[in-house]
């Protein structure tokens, strides 16, 4: 904009300088960090390069070992499985206690502080905790998973019965029914379709992350991605890749369908 | 009909005496001020006043989903407030509630909403599995049959109209074989025409079962022409306890303030 | 007491139960699915009993180790190894959108009308979301070797697929009628982006680089550990070593930080919306 004439000049569209200034700085960022992070343009293409050679190594994939692969493809949905069965099962209890329209105040609180503490640590980073802790293996991986799943469902599960109407609870309060009692017919039937989403949508994401676990050795198909790789055999990385993405594919694909069989 | 055993009772006595009852929400700011009531066991006892008066607290104070500040509630003679747990719970079995927004269980089928009223009786495995006993379930249709919606029994709730609803809320109530039902605003989300079927038709089941009813109302017409004693009741305090045939312009003047909408 | 036993025939004997046969039988399916799958995990999956057993004892041990928190340790390794996850997660978002506003823009169907380039851009995106970060980083470690810079590439190529399917989303969902008035008056294709769409979708993409941005704070803490850059690096050492101490110190450091990232992010799309 030149400022030739008065400051009474109209203007057909309004500059947003706020929003011209943060895109400089994010530009200046940008450039600052990149270097500062060693990103320099020579190095992105070379980088480019050495991609070009690795794509080249990774075709054709090489199905050789599909008895190691199909192994791996098991215990990760074994992992999957179980640690979305414990999960749930955990979560069902905790997500009412930490519930504050059922729960009084004093246990709601430290549940939900324990589920807000199981979600923010990212799972790669339980698992590494877990391997150390009791050994390698699904176990590690089983454990981690159970503890990311009662960090994201637990605290969906509290969100949908803090919505429940609490006329209906109230009215079977009324007719002498305890605590379990109000569960079964006052809260369960409002929250239940919503719970089975949330549930097949963690045995979705477990298993995305059941696939990546073994890599920092807590079993399932990670491990043996992670060997492959370690040891340069990029055709055989390529033909893990395909079937993590074909299996998960498949799953998003059934979860889908389920979801959309049962609204 | 095991109705049989209570109506041995005196039907001239009291089932229900308040004694000094109040509440406060927030301290020192009390909803209801020291109210003294004595329901008969017999008929309907309905309770007028204008809207924020107390009523509802009142309603919800005897079966002690509010919970009272202070005063006395007995059930046959038994006192209600201070019950705990368990025992707090086999008293609310004995006491039977329709509520104005019918509160049936939207999901549940008909069935299993008239079914709920048993479950201050039935074991916990029954009520999870819907194995009630089969005296229950016979009961359960002859309420329905009663009420009127003999067909409905596997449809949702959710499906029914309001009037259907509160029938259902009815039968609920009816199924907990209740030596008192209590009624919040039965009729107030209703049209004219259905409150004062659902109204005649509450009448008339209490009556046949021997349940005496306390009922809030506006309507004042209505409250005259089911009730068999009148309470009204302003700013939180019980200003006219009588038959209806004692109710004056006088008395409702007193009660809602004002005269223009007489 | 007549009244309610007025037809004295008909109720007798009516069955009620909750589920039609049908119903029965399907549920009495779901749930044989749900058990079997979980007793064929339990009983293939290689978990060694013992290990099960001592587990609780185990982690205990470990948490104790743990407490309490070694927090000398945090300057100056662990704090740059943070400001780098921070930039990590930060390049990464920006880059990631070098790729993901074209994608986002051929796979639209109301930006880009040839049905192959939309099938082939919805493909490109769903390559991306399909391979996790982690896995991601370990092909750029394998070109870029160990370091940030295949850190800052794992981000980037992750987020594309996430970014560019939401963008598409909101570029489809965007009203044609600014568009077709500034064709009309014979504005060229940029102007018509430009002024037509860009105002339209620009809430949800500042949203969406936001939302982005905090789960790429989370993820990119991890990348470390397979020799991507960042404070996973720092917890990988630490663990490597079983120095516990510093352990907690570093998830204390990532606790804090992905706490903070979310309310950032909370506090800024409250102020923009």
């Amino acid at each position: 904009m030149s400022a030739t004439t008065s400051q009474t000049r109209r203007l057909a569209f309004a500059p947003n300088w706020a929003m011209r200034a943060a895109l400089l700085v994010l530009a200046a960022y940008t450039i600052w960090a990149s270097s500062r992070l060693g990103l320099t343009w020579d190095r992105v293409a070379h980088g480019m390069g050495e991609g070009g050679r690795l794509l080249a190594r990774m075709v054709p994939p090489n199905f050789e070992r599909w008895q190691l692969l199909l192994e791996g493809m098991l215990e990760s949905l074994q992992i999957a499985v179980l640690a979305s069965a414990i999960g749930i099962l955990i979560s069902l209890p905790l997500g009412v206690l930490a519930a504050r329209n059922l729960s009084p105040i004093w246990v709601a609180g430290p549940v939900r502080a324990v589920i807000a503490v199981c979600r923010s640590l990212h799972y790669v980073i339980v698992a590494i905790l877990f391997v150390k802790a009791i050994g390698f293996g699904a176990l590690a991986g089983t454990a981690a998973l159970v503890v990311a799943s009662v960090g994201f469902i637990a605290k969906l599960f509290a969100e949908a019965i803090e919505e429940i109407s609490m006329k209906q609870v109230e009215a079977i309060r009324a007719t002498g029914a305890n605590v379990m009692k109000v569960l079964a017919y006052a809260v369960v039937p409002q929250v239940s379709s919503r719970f089975i989403g949330f549930c097949l949508y963690q045995l979705d994401s477990n298993l995305r992350n059941s696939t990546l676990v073994g890599i920092v050795g807590a079993g399932g198909i990670g491990g043996t991605l992670f060997a492959a790789f370690k040891r340069f055999d990029y055709d055989f990385v390529a033909a893990i890749l395909l079937a993590i993405i074909a299996l998960i594919f498949l799953a998003e694909i059934i979860s889908g369908r389920v979801r959309a069989a049962l609204r | 009909m095991t109705a049989a055993p209570r109506a041995a009772a005196p039907a001239s006595g009291t089932v229900l005496q308040i004694k000094g009852l109040v509440k406060e929400y927030a301290a020192g700011k009390p909803v209801l001020k020291g109210i003294d009531v004595a329901v008969p066991a017999e008929g309907i006892t309905a309770i007028i006043g204008p809207s924020g008066t107390g009523k509802s607290t009142l309603i919800r104070c005897i079966n002690r989903l509010v919970e009272p500040t202070s005063g006395s509630i007995t059930l046959h003679g038994a006192e209600l407030t201070g019950l705990r747990g368990r025992e707090l719970r086999l008293a609310r079995r004995r006491i039977g509630m329709v509520f104005q927004e019918y509160n049936l269980v939207e999901r549940l089928t008909v069935m299993e909403n008239v079914l709920s009223g048993r479950l201050g009786y039935v074991p916990l495995w029954r009520a999870w599995l819907r194995k009630y006993p089969e005296e229950d379930i016979q009961r359960a249709f002859m309420l329905l049959d009663a009420v009127g919606l003999p067909e409905h029994a596997t449809r949702r709730a959710d499906a029914l109209s309001g009037g259907q609803r509160q029938r259902v809320g009815i039968a609920r109530a009816l199924m907990q074989r209740p030596e008192i039902l209590l009624a919040d605003e039965p009729t107030s989300s209703l049209d004219p025409r259905t409150a004062v079927e659902v109204l005649e038709l509450l009448t008339r089941l209490t009556a046949a079962e021997g349940v005496p009813v306390i009922i809030n109302i506006h309507n004042v017409d209505l409250a005259k022409r089911y009730a068999r004693r009148i309470i009204g009741m302003s700013g939180g305090s019980v200003i006219f306890d009588g038959p209806p045939e004692e109710l004056e312009q006088h008395h409702l003047r007193a009660i809602y303030g004002g005269e223009d909408w007489l | 007491m007549n009244s309610i036993t007025h037809d004295p025939v008909a109720p007798l004997r009516r069955e009620w139960q909750r589920h039609t046969p049908a119903q029965r039988i399907s549920r009495w399916l779901v749930w044989l699915v749900c058990v079997a799958a979980v007793v064929w995990a339990i009983r293939s999956i290689d978990i060694i009993p013992e290990f099960l057993a001592d587990a609780p004892e185990q982690m205990g041990d470990m948490l104790l180790r743990m407490w309490p928190p070694d927090l000398s340790h945090y300057y100056p390794e662990v704090h740059n190894a943070l400001i780098e996850t921070l930039h990590i997660a930060t390049l990464g978002t920006v880059f990631c959108f070098v790729l993901a506003v074209p994608l986002a823009l051929l796979a639209a169907r109301n930006i880009c009308t040839i049905r192959p380039l939309n099938a082939l851009a919805q493909l490109g995106l769903v390559a991306s979301r399909s391979v996790n970060s982690l896995v991601w980083a370990l092909l750029f470690v394998a070109i870029f070797g160990p370091g940030a810079a295949a850190g800052v590439f794992a981000i980037a190529f992750r987020s594309v697929g996430f970014v560019g399917k939401l963008l598409a989303e909101a570029l489809e969902e965007t009203n044609p009628g600014p568009r077709e008035a500034l064709r009309a008056a014979g504005a060229p294709w940029g102007a018509e982006m430009l002024k037509g769409v860009w105002p339209q979708v620009q809430p949800a993409f500042w949203g969406i680089a936001l939302f982005r941005w905090d789960i790429n704070v989370r993820e990119s803490a991890v990348l470390g550990l397979v020799g991507a850059g960042g404070i996973g690096l720092v917890l990988d050492d630490a663990i490597n070593f079983f120095q516990w101490e510093r352990v907690s110190t570093v998830l204390l450091a990532i606790l804090a930080v992905v706490l903070l990232a979310e309310i950032v992010v909370t506090r800024i799309r409250a102020r923009l919306i």
